[in-house]
């Protein structure tokens, strides 16, 4: 085929993407390597201090890192689970499948924030329902938002309620194209459902499973919205994971360079550890 | 053994029906209340509980001056970012996918699958590192707090998807396809938008459908880059969520702003069960 039409199809959405792109990225770096702050908003030229600053005096970022991959990893597994679980389910014909797919996709249609929202209100200590009627059951009300630790599951409480359903819809729809040959062969071998799901479904299912997780995973590596509405990184900062931390560090404080710097160390350090992770996942759901 | 499975499966789901439920009829319930029923306690059915009012209905649509939130200009602005961005993105990804899926690149180590992960790649992006850079580069060219600024930021976040989605459905579109458009005496760009772009209507779609929910659903870039000229809906909403929150409001305007994706739903299900969008999402 002709050699340059292949550039015709490809450059418009490559430089677009590249054009809009390149100047924030180089900008970050440059950022990093100044001192801009609300004192001095320039572009002044102050080497490495601020890495030194992030690598030896700035506990708060790496907690909030550390927060961040618990949170991250904990609702990816929870919606890996529970979705698979929910794609099986309404696999096959049950009463009703087509009702339960729709509501199974339905959270991963609305905004975080604004269920976020609705959510803040549903657990509210005094006034929301859920103290309520756990208090009709005699349990005490329980701090949904304000204690530190509980503060975290209520925040993956409503991360898988909203993003369960995605997972949901990748491995439907992978269970869904899966040949139907091997099902045959450990039907007239008289396989149990359990070894069936062992020894055909699961390894049939893990390229897609592996994929799923790592969207996922690069999708929850940004939980930004539910935190900021839901617990504004509080109580003291139980919440606060490295998006929220570097929004305050730069937009609130407006300590931009200091900013730069977070984000940029940021960036690296998930771009290595989601390559790592991607392939430890590959390594261990896929054997032979 | 086979009961107990049956019994077990009914029961989780219908604990996550529930799960996934409450919320909304939580939000329908505290739309109708008043100051009354929100704050002395905890109540749930209209008119047992309490007697419901349309209030919180009818602030959305007053103007601000009449103590209203005036839902409708955000709504509007965010419909049209949504579909502009959208549009271009499945434009423009559409034919790098389609190049992705059926020449060969090489320049230098780079090849068609480092491409293509550049183009998805821009998903791990947190969205915080570029709201800094794209606030200086949208004021430096007068387009912060502008419909303008917010689609250029949107096409970042939404063409990868589109890339990701077409690359995939393009690889399952049989190649002989082309050939024979080609060999009939079309040239390439007759060949792609008279043969393969009809046969890719599903995935199109798909990754058109998955455009919208990406960009109605954003909310931390909006927030960043717009102040009072332009408001986005999740900005609206989030901003009634202040100390004194009237929850009739913020419920009445959180439905209103989440109803129109939910229709969705139902088109990506009649897809996945006409087997569509196996072919696409994998």
């Amino acid at each position: 085929m002709n050699f340059k039409h292949k550039f015709v199809f490809l450059f418009p959405g490559l430089f677009v993407l590249i054009g809009i792109l390149i100047f924030p990225i180089i900008f970050t770096i440059r950022l990093s390597l100044s001192g801009w702050n609300s004192y001095t908003p320039e572009m002044n030229f102050i080497g490495i201090t601020n890495y030194i600053r992030l690598f030896t005096d700035d506990p708060r970022f790496w907690e909030s890192f550390f927060r961040l991959s618990f949170l991250s990893v904990t609702t990816v597994i929870l919606q890996y689970v529970i979705g698979f679980a929910l794609a099986m389910m309404v696999w096959r014909e049950i009463k009703f499948k087509r009702f339960f797919r729709v509501i199974f996709l339905v959270p991963m249609m609305t905004t975080p924030v604004i269920m976020t929202v609705i959510w803040r209100t549903f657990f509210h200590e005094s006034l929301g329902p859920v103290n309520d009627l756990l208090g009709g059951l005699g349990v005490k009300p329980i701090l949904w938002l304000s204690d530190p630790v509980i503060a975290k599951f209520t925040v993956i409480i409503v991360e898988v309620w909203q993003w369960t359903p995605f997972m949901f819809l990748l491995l439907l729809a992978g269970l869904l194209s899966l040949p139907k040959e091997p099902f045959l062969a450990a039907a007239i071998d008289g396989a149990s459902p359990f070894r069936k799901f062992v020894y055909v479904t699961f390894p049939l299912m893990a390229p897609i499973s592996i994929g799923a997780i790592i969207i996922r995973l690069i999708e929850a590596s940004k939980i930004m919205d539910t935190v900021f509405v839901l617990t504004s990184g509080g109580p003291g900062t139980a919440t606060e994971t490295s998006s929220f931390y570097i929004y305050i560090k730069g937009l609130r404080e407006f300590q931009m360079g200091y900013a730069a710097t977070l984000s940029f160390t940021y960036l690296v350090i998930m771009i290595i550890s989601l390559t790592i992770i991607a392939k430890v996942l590959t390594k261990l759901m896929i054997k032979e | 053994m086979s009961k107990l499975y049956t019994f077990l499966k009914y029961f989780f789901i219908t604990f996550w029906t529930v799960f996934v439920v409450a919320p909304f009829l939580w939000a329908v319930s505290t739309s109708f209340k008043d100051f009354q029923s929100v704050n002395s306690k905890v109540t749930y059915i209209p008119w047992l509980d309490f007697e419901p009012t349309l209030e919180g209905w009818r602030v959305l649509i007053k103007s601000p001056a009449k103590g209203g939130v005036d839902i409708v200009e955000p709504y509007f602005n965010s419909i049209f970012v949504t579909c502009t961005a959208s549009l271009i993105s499945i434009f423009l990804g559409t034919l790098a996918a389609y190049a992705l899926s059926r020449f060969t690149f090489k320049a230098g180590f780079v090849r068609n699958n480092d491409i293509t992960f550049f183009f998805i790649s821009q998903r791990i992006m947190p969205p915080i590192v570029l709201s800094i850079p794209f606030f200086i580069f949208l004021s430096t060219i007068g387009l912060l707090d502008s419909l303008l600024g917010l689609v250029v930021v949107y096409i970042v976040l939404l063409m990868p998807i589109a890339v990701w989605i077409m690359v995939d459905f393009f690889n399952r579109v049989p190649k002989e396809l082309d050939e024979t458009a080609l060999i009939d005496g079309c040239n390439p760009y007759q060949a792609f938008y008279k043969v393969v772009l009809p046969n890719s209507i599903p995935g199109l779609i798909v990754a058109g459908m998955f455009c919208i929910i990406f960009g109605w659903i954003d909310f931390f870039f909006a927030f960043i880059l717009t102040f009072t000229e332009v408001q986005l809906l999740p900005v609206k909403v989030v901003a009634l969520n202040s100390s004194i929150t009237p929850w009739w409001s913020l419920s009445a305007s959180a439905l209103v702003s989440v109803a129109p994706l939910i229709i969705v739903a139902f088109i990506v299900e009649r897809y996945l069960s006409k087997g569509n969008l196996s072919g696409a999402l994998k």
